[in-house]
């Protein structure tokens, strides 16, 4: 196996098209992951929808990665193909929760309407507003729930019941060997 | 030709006395009409005790009604979640007296490996249930022994259920729960 002597294709024809655009790439059995700035995210997801080199015709993949603790918190990770050329292609992007454009990013549902429930469930999941968007509102989860769950600051025993839970009168305690009252402990949340 | 004491019928034993609710039960058990609840993996393992290699009809729990007014047990089969439950309530209300609920299978007895903000932590914190099937998904010989369960349960307590005892629950499980 030889050593990588030059950008491969791909990250370099978004390189060519938009200078500085591409923070970080990486190359990994083939197929090419490209980092890109925020304010260049929808110009480069256009080039790589419509430059005739490129061709992602098809979105595979739209979800997110929440970094708790690091700037940004967030990465959006999107995964593209294209099926008349072949190739695939991993972007990332990164984005902050400070300043007044925290936790949003433009919309590429106009370029690929697979990305409308994407987005939606990514917005249900972690909160990132995609401007633009014709119809961002809850995918999965139900209207009354405060928060979204995959977020690493999500309390992780936190329910959010819609009917009114029946007290549990007895739980045997497997650790302990006894049977304890809930309500007396207090063990967990629910 | 001497005086007949007793009728020539019970001494052919032709009837025999007993109490009405017992008989009543005995008819219960044995004419479960169900309603497959279905959510998850556990529906399949249902489907598989329902179909004719293990052949539920052999317990009277023969038809799946798909609507709950005309349904007797309610099987819970899979996870429910927090979005899910006003629904399965809803469906418990809609059953006509009496009836009766299994939570099959681990997710519905206690919410499985699913601790989130999703899953109901047990079936019975939405709705009362009487029999508890475990495994993940429980085999065909797990759903018949609680379905045979549920009928002895049935037999013994009449048709008011809702009490979550097993009357297959270990000597020690049953004197834990006494305490």
């Amino acid at each position: 196996m030889t050593a990588p002597a030059e950008t491969p294709p791909i990250t370099a024809r978004v390189e060519e098209k938009f200078p500085g655009a591409v923070t970080a790439s990486h190359q990994q059995f083939g197929d090419e992951t490209i980092t890109v700035a925020k304010d260049q995210y929808l110009a480069v997801m256009t080039l790589l929808r419509n430059d005739p080199t490129l061709k992602f015709n098809l979105m595979v993949d739209l979800s997110a990665v929440d970094f708790l603790g690091q700037s940004p918190r967030f990465q959006v990770v999107v995964h593209l193909k294209s099926l008349s050329l072949g190739h695939r292609l991993r972007v990332k992007v990164g984005v902050g929760e400070d300043g007044p454009e925290a936790c949003t990013l433009p919309t590429i549902s106009k370029l690929w309407v697979a990305a409308d429930w994407y987005e939606r469930e990514c917005f249900d999941m972690y909160g990132i507003r995609f401007q633009g968007h014709p119809n961002l509102k809850r995918l999965l989860l139900y209207e009354s729930f405060v928060g979204h769950p995959l977020r690493k600051d999500y309390d992780i025993h936190l329910q959010q019941p819609r009917v009114e839970l029946r007290p549990v009168r007895e739980r045997y305690d497997y650790q302990n060997r006894n049977l304890t009252d809930p309500s007396e402990t207090e063990r967990r949340p629910l | 030709m001497g005086v007949k004491t007793k009728a020539p019928a019970i001494e052919q034993g032709a009837f025999f006395t007993t109490r009405l609710d017992a008989v009543l039960n005995w008819a219960r058990k044995y004419s479960l009409f169900q309603y497959p609840f279905a959510t998850a993996c556990c529906g399949m393992e249902f489907m598989a005790t329902a179909a004719s290699h293990y052949d539920q009809a052999r317990f009277g729990a023969e038809i799946p009604r798909f609507s709950p007014r005309q349904s007797d047990v309610l099987w819970v089969a899979g996870t429910i979640n927090h979005k899910m439950a006003p629904i399965v309530k809803r469906v418990h209300e809609q059953m006509a007296h009496p009836k009766w609920v299994i939570a099959f299978g681990a997710c519905a007895s206690s919410g499985g490996f699913y601790q989130n903000y999703a899953v109901v932590q047990g079936l019975d914190r939405v709705i009362p249930v009487d029999v508890y099937i475990g495994g993940c998904p429980p085999r065909p010989e797990a759903v018949l022994d609680g379905l045979i369960a549920l009928q002895d349960l049935i037999q013994t307590r009449g048709p008011t259920g809702h009490t979550g005892i097993n009357p297959r629950q270990t000597k020690e499980v049953l004197l834990l729960s006494r305490q």
